[in-house]
C-alpha cells in the first residue's frame, strides 16, 4: 500500500510543479490596462492534481512490479491479452473478418467527410507500416521518412502536370523512386547508427523538402502544384463524393497488400536478417549476413511504401506543396510506431487510429493538441515503454524434460 | 588450407599487424598466442575480412581472399565466433542458430547439424526458446560456437572461447573444440590468452608480439620453449 514516505515524495513533487508552473497559470499581465492578475485559484488546482496523479502513478508501479513478481515463474502470461487473441486462430480471423466488414461499410453508414477523415488514416497506417520496417524490424532509426512520401507525392504532381500522365502508371513509377532514394540515403548512412543515423536522415527530410520549397523552375516553389488529376476507374466520370469513396476503397486495398507484405516480410529470412542486424553487426557479418545489402533493402522497402502513400495523397488532395512535408509529419508517422508498439503491426494501426482519428475528433481542443501529444508520449514512456501493443515473438516456457520432448517432435 | 603471406593492417594511423606470416593445414588445430594488444584479434578479424587487409595476401586453399566481403568469405567456409561472444540477445537460442545457417539452403543438412550442435551441447537444446540473453557466461559461448557450427565451415576461427569463463566451463569447451575437430574434421584456428590450455590441445602454435609473428612451432615444443613458458605459462 501507499506509505508515509510516498505520500511526502508526492507532496514535494506538487511543491515542485506549483513552482515551475508558477509563471504561467498564477500570474496573468494585461499589458494595455498595466494590471497584473494573481490567480491564486489555480495554484490550488495544479498542487491538487499533481499530487494525486503522482500517488497514482506510484500505486500502478507498485501494482506492476507485484505482477511482474507474480508472472517471474510463468512467462506465458506475460503476453498481453491482445496478442493472445491473435495468436489464437479460433479468435483471429473472426476478428479480421469483422473489422473488414466495418471497414467495407464504413462509407455506406457514415457520411462522406468521416470517409474522407478514415482514408487518411488508413493512409497513416501504411505510412507508419512502412516505417516500421526500417525503425522497428531492422533498427534503424530514420527522422527523415517524410522526404520519400515527398518524392512520391511530387512524381505523381510533376509526371501529371507535365507528361499527362495517369495515377495507375505513376503509383508503381512513385514507390520505385522513393525506393530509389532510400537507396541513395542508405549509401552514405551505412556505417552510421543510432543517433548519428537519426541525424544524417533529419538533414536528409530537410534538404528534400527545401529543394522543393526553393527550386522553382523544377517543382513551382511554396506554391505547389495544383489541379492533379484524380485516380480513374476504367475512364468512368465520378462526382466528389464518388471519388472520395473510391479513394477510401483502394486504401483499404493498398493496405491489405501491405499487411500481407510486411507480414510475410517478418517472418522470412530476410526479416530474421533484420533483427539479427538490430540486434548486433558483428555477429551478423561473422554469419554471413551481407550488411551492406540488408541495410539498403530495409531502408528501399520502407521508401516504397511511403512513395505509394505519396502518390495517393498527390491524387486525394489534388494538390501539393512542400509545406505538406516539413519535419513535423516524420514526428507523427515515428509517434505512430513508438506509440503502437515497434515491430508490431497491430500496434502500428492502433496508434494510427489514435494520433490520426484524436485530433480530428478533438479540434475543440485543437490548441492543445501538441501539448497532449507531448504529454502522451511522455507517460507512454513511463508507463508502457514498449508501445500499447508491443510486437511479441512466440515465447516458449521450459517446463520440465517430459514437455520438452513433445515439443522436439513438432520441430 | 589458409595462408597469411605478409599481411600488414591498422586502424588509421596505426600499423597493428607488422609482416605477418601464417600457415594453417586442413584439419589442424592451430593456435595464436600472445599477450593483450599484440593483434591476435585483429589477426582474425584480416581473416574475416571485418577489418581491411592493407597490404600481403591471404590465400584460402590458394584464392585470394583478402578484398572479399565478410559474407563472401563466409560464404567461402570460414566462419569466425567473434571475441566477447556477440549473441544476439533478444532473438532465442534456435533463432540464433537458423542464423547460423543463413547462407545455406539444404533443410536436410541443417536439421542434422541443429540435432549435432544439441548433442555437443545438451544444455542449449533445453533452452532452445529462451532468449540469447538470458544464458549464463559459459551458455552463451556454447551458443556461440553452435551458431558458427551452423554454417558448417571449413575453417573455424575462435576468438578467446575461454574469456571470462570459470575454469571447468573453460575445460569443457576446449574438449569440444577438439572434439569438432576430429568429428568433423573442421580445421581450427584458435586464439587464445590462455596459452596453456590452448596449447595443449593445439598441434600447432604461433606465438604473436607488438603484431609480429616471433614464433612458430609444434604445440608441444612452444610448451617446453623456456621463452615461452616464461612469457606466458608463468612457469
Amino acid at each position: 500500500m501507499i506509505t508515509v514516505k510516498e505520500v511526502k515524495k508526492s507532496l514535494l513533487v506538487s511543491l515542485w510543479f506549483v513552482f515551475l508552473t508558477f509563471p504561467l497559470m498564477v500570474i496573468k499581465v494585461n499589458p494595455y490596462e498595466r494590471t497584473v492578475s494573481w490567480r491564486w485559484s489555480n495554484m490550488l488546482y495544479v498542487a491538487i492534481g499533481t499530487f494525486v496523479i503522482s500517488l497514482l502513478a506510484k500505486a500502478w508501479f507498485v501494482r506492476k512490479e507485484r505482477r511482474m513478481a507474480r508472472q517471474q515463474d510463468s512467462c506465458r502470461s506475460r503476453t498481453p491479452i491482445i496478442q493472445k487473441i491473435l495468436q489464437r486462430p479460433g479468435y483471429r480471423y473472426p476478428l479480421a473478418a469483422f473489422l473488414l466488414g466495418a471497414a467495407l461499410a464504413f462509407p455506406q453508414l457514415f457520411s462522406t467527410y468521416q470517409a474522407n477523415i478514415m482514408t487518411t488514416a488508413l493512409m497513416y497506417i501504411v505510412l507508419g507500416l512502412g516505417l516500421n520496417i526500417v525503425v522497428g524490424v531492422a533498427g534503424l532509426l530514420d527522422l527523415g521518412y517524410v522526404a520519400f512520401y515527398a518524392v512520391g507525392a511530387y512524381s505523381y504532381a510533376l509526371l501529371n502536370l507535365h507528361f499527362g500522365m495517369g495515377f495507375w502508371t505513376v503509383l508503381p513509377i512513385g514507390g520505385l523512386l522513393a525506393a530509389l532514394f532510400g537507396v541513395l540515403l542508405g549509401f552514405p548512412v551505412l556505417r552510421l547508427r543510432g543517433d548519428y543515423l537519426a541525424i544524417v536522415t533529419l538533414g536528409f527530410g530537410e534538404i528534400i523538402r527545401l529543394i522543393l520549397e526553393n527550386w522553382n523552375a523544377f517543382s513551382k516553389g511554396p506554391s505547389g502544384i495544383s489541379n492533379i488529376s484524380r485516380p480513374g476507374f476504367f475512364g468512368m466520370e465520378m462526382s466528389l463524393d464518388q471519388a472520395m469513396i473510391y479513394m477510401y476503397y483502394l486504401m483499404i486495398g493498398l493496405l491489405l497488400v501491405t499487411i500481407f507484405v510486411v507480414n510475410r516480410l517478418q517472418d522470412s529470412r530476410l526479416g530474421r536478417a533484420w533483427l539479427a542486424l538490430r540486434e548486433d553487426e558483428i555477429a551478423c557479418q561473422a554469419m554471413g549476413i551481407d550488411k551492406t545489402r540488408t541495410k539498403l533493402i530495409a531502408f528501399s522497402l520502407g521508401a516504397f511504401w511511403a512513395g505509394l502513400i505519396g502518390v495517393i495523397f498527390a491524387a486525394k488532395t489534388t494538390f501539393v506543396n512542400p509545406a505538406s512535408f516539413t519535419f513535423m509529419e516524420s514526428a507523427i508517422i515515428l509517434s505512430i510506431v513508438v506509440l503502437g508498439g515497434m515491430g508490431s503491426i497491430v500496434g502500428v494501426i492502433l496508434g494510427a487510429l489514435i494520433l490520426v482519428l484524436l485530433p480530428e475528433y478533438l479540434r475543440a481542443l485543437s490548441e492543445y493538441r501538441m501539448l497532449a501529444f507531448g504529454a502522451i508520449l511522455v507517460a507512454m514512456m513511463i508507463f508502457k515503454p514498449e508501445g500499447l501493443i508491443a510486437g511479441v515473438r512466440r515465447v516458449y516456457c521450459y517446463q520440465g524434460r517430459k514437455r520438452n520432448t513433445a515439443l522436439k517432435n513438432d520441430e | 588450407m589458409l595462408e597469411l603471406k605478409n599481411v600488414e593492417t591498422g586502424y588509421g594511423h596505426i600499423q597493428v599487424l607488422h609482416d605477418v606470416n601464417l600457415t594453417i593445414h586442413a584439419g589442424e588445430i592451430v593456435t595464436l598466442i600472445g599477450a593483450n594488444g599484440a593483434g591476435k584479434s585483429t589477426t582474425l578479424m584480416t581473416i574475416s575480412g571485418i577489418v581491411p587487409c592493407r597490404r600481403g595476401q591471404i590465400l584460402l586453399r590458394g584464392q585470394e581472399i583478402q578484398a572479399l566481403s565478410p559474407d563472401k568469405i563466409v560464404a567461402l567456409g570460414v566462419c569466425q565466433v567473434p571475441e566477447g561472444r556477440h549473441i544476439f540477445a533478444d532473438l532465442t537460442v534456435r533463432e540464433n542458430l537458423d542464423l547460423g545457417a543463413f547462407l545455406r539452403t539444404d533443410k536436410v543438412g541443417i536439421k542434422q547439424d541443429l540435432e549435432y550442435v544439441y548433442s555437443l551441447f545438451p544444455i542449449l537444446a533445453e533452452r532452445r526458446h529462451q532468449s540469447g540473453g538470458t544464458l549464463s557466461g559459459g551458455q552463451q559461448q556454447m551458443l556461440a560456437m553452435s551458431r558458427a557450427l551452423m554454417a558448417r565451415p571449413q575453417l573455424l576461427l575462435l576468438d578467446e572461447p575461454s574469456m571470462g569463463l570459470a575454469p571447468l566451463i573453460i575445460t569443457q569447451i576446449f574438449e569440444i573444440i577438439k572434439a569438432i575437430n576430429k568429428e568433423h574434421n573442421t580445421t581450427i584456428f584458435l586464439v587464445e590468452q590462455n596459452a596453456h590450455q590452448a596449447l595443449h590441445i593445439a598441434d600447432r602454435g604461433y606465438v604473436i608480439e607488438n603484431g609480429r609473428i616471433i614464433l612458430a612451432d609444434n604445440a608441444d615444443k612452444l610448451l617446453s620453449n623456456p621463452d615461452v613458458q616464461k612469457a606466458y605459462l608463468g612457469i
